[in-house]
């Protein structure tokens, strides 16, 4: 055991545990926070396997971004302050079909990798990452951004109903 | 470095993804539990970017880039039809969701009622709430229910 691996076992175990309160909290806006936890032990397990631009990617992102636009939707919802007890369906089904996918594809890595060692590879900073992504990976990174936009032009057409209604149509306002 | 121990936490994880989206009813919940299986398949990515050598260095950690992107964009598109049905139906349970055509049911219900799981709006007054309206987005709530109304006449 070497302290990467520690470290990973760490930080697997916080995401783990914070992965397993967002989906049983009986709290909505607890759950948005315990995913805020996750996501952050996450980057630290990037951080860990040497991915450094994908952890501060993810911290912006995920954390920053997600975060925030998710409990915004669990404002504007109007979602209970309290606990709630109708959050969840019959479990037993959920939960046997997760545990199958879980153990099923635990079974499939360590089965792949079994025990063995790697030697760290030198740290991915955004300058060597950049170098990749613009030469190997251009064209799906400019098909990436093209769906981002369409991702956003899409958002704001959806969530205004004005844009495409009917004109025969009266409206109050 | 173990590599099989970050492919475990990820396997774990998205096993925990899968139990919370079958689970869950709310829809906001249902996008995080999403949100924790789309995590697993990055943590998938870098941990093989570092223990596997590629022909194209760090193809796995490009890759976790894009996957960030298009949950970005997921995530943007996945709330704002959740934002919608809410101002249609006052509800954001998936469960509540009519799948074959029928009218939706009242949209005047009031704020506070079942807006996780029950019916929306069992027996309010019909009046547009609009002043209780979440977006503010200037089209009232009641507006866009009249309007769902005209859809499916």
């Amino acid at each position: 055991m070497t302290v990467a691996d520690v470290l990973t076992a760490a930080l697997g175990a916080v995401a783990l545990g914070a992965g397993l309160l967002v989906v049983t909290t009986r709290h909505v806006v607890r759950a948005g926070l315990w995913l805020v936890v996750a996501l952050g032990a996450i980057a630290g397990l990037f951080l860990v396997l040497t991915a450094e631009l994908v952890a501060w990617v993810q911290v912006l992102v995920y954390v920053g971004a997600v975060v925030v636009l998710l409990l915004f939707a669990v404002m504007l919802t109007r979602a209970p302050i309290g606990a709630s007890a109708d959050l969840d369906r019959i479990r037993w089904p959920g939960a046997l079909v997760g545990a199958g996918a879980g153990a099923g594809l635990t079974a499939l890595l360590i089965d792949a990798f079994r025990w063995t060692r790697v030697e760290m590879p030198e740290p991915g900073t955004a300058e060597r990452l950049g170098e990749v992504l613009f030469r190997t990976w251009v064209l799906p990174f400019e098909l990436v951004s093209v769906l981002l936009l369409a991702a956003l032009v899409g958002a704001i057409v959806v969530s205004r109903p004005d844009i495409g209604a009917r004109p025969t149509k009266r409206r109050r306002d | 470095m173990h590599p099989a121990l970050p492919f475990t936490i990820a396997a774990l994880l998205f096993g925990i993804g899968v139990y919370g989206v079958l689970v869950r009813r709310n829809a906001v919940l249902l996008l995080m539990a999403v949100e924790l299986m789309l995590n697993a398949v990055n943590l998938i990515f870098v941990t093989a970017d570092a223990s596997i050598r590629a022909a194209v260095p760090r193809a796995g950690q490009s890759f976790a880039l894009f996957v960030i992107v298009l949950a970005a964009a997921e995530i943007g598109v996945g709330l704002a039809l959740i934002l919608q049905l809410y101002r249609l139906r006052r509800t954001v349970g998936v469960d509540d969701l009519p799948l074959a055509d029928e009218p939706p049911p009242d949209t005047g219900g009031g704020p506070g009622a079942g807006s996780i799981g029950g019916p929306a709006g069992s027996d309010g007054p019909d009046g547009p709430d609009g002043a209780d309206n979440p977006s503010g987005s200037g089209v009232s709530g009641g507006s866009a229910g009249s309007d769902e109304a005209e859809v499916a006449r």
